[in-house]
């Protein structure tokens, strides 16, 4: 397996190169598709290097496979090698011994402003290496090194893609309910290095990523309730309003090309879906109802949009093409549905379902058929899809909201975790 | 039919208030009997306005039609903002936790609307007005049952222009 380096990961002054060595043709596989498949046993020794550098990689590495629900990674104190060089083959029957059926070995070293890191996947029945690879990286990244790594053996050993190497924006919640002070938050998808991109003076919502990743859409109100779309530069701080509506926008999500906000604008009580071109400013309805339309997620082809209206009664979900027209309703099990999302890989819609007062976060695909509801209860709400396509972060809100992990099997459920209260998570592309 | 629990501390707390802003209004206004009952702030002040005559109204779930007991609060206010011309007013729209949170902006400004529009249909200028929603946002009570949900299905009427008397 190669990770080819794309123009971004270049500005981003990351290397990676395949380690070539005696790579096999291994048959260490998990097959996602297959119901109740086993995690698989996985060694993950301290990486050999700097300090506890190596340690602090290798405990990353695990934390992420480990909240995959794909591996089952080991504990260290069950090891009989403690220390394990990368330059030898490793001894496999002290890993046979304790069922490990993969083994990662690699080192981690640092000069003044680069970082160095390699790693081998281990067959641990065969004895053949199953893939390697080496990064080169500021030396400030040590924790994208690890979420790198791990994204490389989850790739090898399921054959989809990694989301590991990816950030979330939410909304950090702090004080009372009845006057939250909300801020929009960066973090790691593993809840690490959270940083803070508003003040909290203005109360903020629904942030969304763009397909690059350095910019966010989201809904803020000025003092005076006056509430609007805006676009915040994550990278350079820079903010603007979208568009000159003459009412409430809100609910935005870029385009799959990034060119374009797909959002609700609220007159005189009735919600109706615009875009707007980010480059030349020219805006054009979508809909045109008496109903309330909102909540637009665009294909990842960019052609159809799914959002929720009640114009037939209740809130339900409708697919309409990316310049309006005609929309077929999808939705028709028990209950209303809101917060649609296409999934990045096209094969799935994920919602909000909510019947009586229970929540629940489901998928279903693009044409309304095979539903499956994952997580139920009150409160859980807004999904949002990591770059595979194969998990689903949410806020569940049982007395302060909290963020959550599941995959679209429902095998996981994991919390979050975030410095206080965290809702409206959204995820991010892969950094590289 | 208006059904509005109230929890105790906020009654007492609501008629401390009362009683103390009667008492000024009683010593500087002895006679002037207002129409919309003494005893809660001076008349034509924004006080009076909230207590006396009440400056919310609440909703059933997940509707925006004003029961008869909101429209009898909005000709209230609808009187009361006649008679004190000179205030300029915005309209809250709000809505309870349950539904997701692009939905209740979309329903808290349905509420607002058909409360601006009330008052526009008994006479009020629409110039006086704007109207806001901030969705399941601001609640007032914070319990996640049905006592706190009805109070925050509501449309809040806030005076913002003061008068010149």
């Amino acid at each position: 397996m190669t990770l080819s380096i794309s123009r971004r990961s270049v500005a981003l002054g990351l290397a990676a190169t395949p380690l070539v060595g005696a790579t096999a043709r291994a048959e260490l596989v998990v097959s996602l598709d297959r119901a109740n498949f086993q995690p698989l046993p996985i060694a993950i020794p301290d990486l050999q290097g700097e300090g506890d550098l190596g340690a602090r990689v290798a405990a990353v590495i695990a934390n992420d496979l480990q909240r995959s629900g794909v591996f089952a990674p080991i504990d260290k104190r069950a090891f009989i090698d403690k220390a394990v060089s990368p330059d030898v083959m490793p001894q496999f029957d002290s890993w046979r011994a304790i069922n490990a059926q993969a083994l990662v070995t690699g080192r981690v070293q640092r000069d003044s402003a680069r970082m160095h890191a390699e790693f081998r996947l281990w067959d641990v029945s065969s004895g053949e290496q199953a893939t390697g690879q080496q990064y080169t990286t500021d030396a400030n990244n040590w924790r994208r090194v690890a979420h790198l790594i791990a994204d490389a053996i989850y790739s090898r050993i399921t054959g989809a893609g990694g989301f590991f190497d990816s950030r979330v924006v939410y909304v950090d919640e702090t004080g009372p309910k009845q006057a939250r002070r909300k801020r929009l938050a960066l973090m790691d998808q593993d809840g690490a290095n959270v940083r803070y991109l508003t003040e909290g003076n203005e109360l903020v919502v629904t942030p969304r990523f763009s397909p690059t990743s350095q910019e966010v859409t989201y809904m803020a109100f000025a003092p005076n309730g006056d509430a609007s779309v805006r676009l915040l530069n994550i990278e350079t701080g820079q903010r603007e309003i979208v568009g000159n509506f003459p009412g409430m926008t809100f609910s935005p999500r870029f385009s799959p090309d990034g060119e374009r906000v797909v959002m609700s604008l609220e007159q005189s009580g009735n919600a109706n879906i615009y875009t707007m071109d980010l480059r030349s400013r020219a805006t054009t309805r979508l809909t045109d109802t008496s109903a309330i339309d909102t909540s637009p997620s665009y294909s990842p082809d960019g052609t159809q949009i799914v959002f929720e209206s009640d114009r037939g009664g209740a809130q339900q979900l409708y697919v309409m093409g990316a310049n309006g027209g005609p929309a077929k309703r999808i939705s028709f099990g028990q209950g209303h549905y809101s917060t649609p999302v296409w999934s990045p890989k096209g094969d799935y819609i994920a919602f909000t379902r909510q019947t009586a007062n229970s929540f629940g976060i489901g998928v279903m695909k693009p044409d309304g058929s095979g539903e499956r509801i994952l997580t139920e209860g009150f409160h859980n709400e807004g999904p949002t899809w990591a770059p595979n396509g194969r998990y689903l972060m949410f806020f569940r809100d049982q007395g302060g909201a909290k963020i959550f992990m599941a995959d679209v099997t429902g095998r996981v459920d994991v919390a979050v975790p975030t410095p206080s209260f965290g809702s409206d998570p959204a995820w991010s592309p892969l950094l590289a | 039919m208006f059904h509005l629990p109230v929890s105790a501390r906020a009654m007492k707390f609501a008629l401390a208030i009362a009683a103390a802003l009667a008492a000024s209004a009683c010593a500087k206004n002895a006679d002037d009997a207002s129409q919309f009952g003494a005893g809660a702030g001076g008349p034509g002040s924004a006080q009076e306005f909230a207590t006396s005559v009440g400056d919310r109204v609440f909703f059933e779930t997940d509707s925006s039609e004003l029961t008869s007991t909101a429209q009898a609060t909005l000709s209230k206010q609808a009187a009361w903002l006649s008679r004190y011309a000179n205030y300029s007013f915005t309209v809250e729209g709000h809505a309870d936790e349950r539904g997701t949170r692009e939905y209740n902006f979309a329903l808290g400004a349905r509420r607002a609307q058909a409360a601006h529009d009330f008052l526009v249909s008994k006479g009020i200028s629409a110039s006086r007005m704007r109207t806001v929603s901030y969705g399941k946002e601001r609640p007032v009570a914070t319990c996640d049952d049905i006592s706190c949900w009805s109070q925050n299905r509501r449309a809040v009427t806030v005076l913002s222009g003061a008068p010149s008397s």
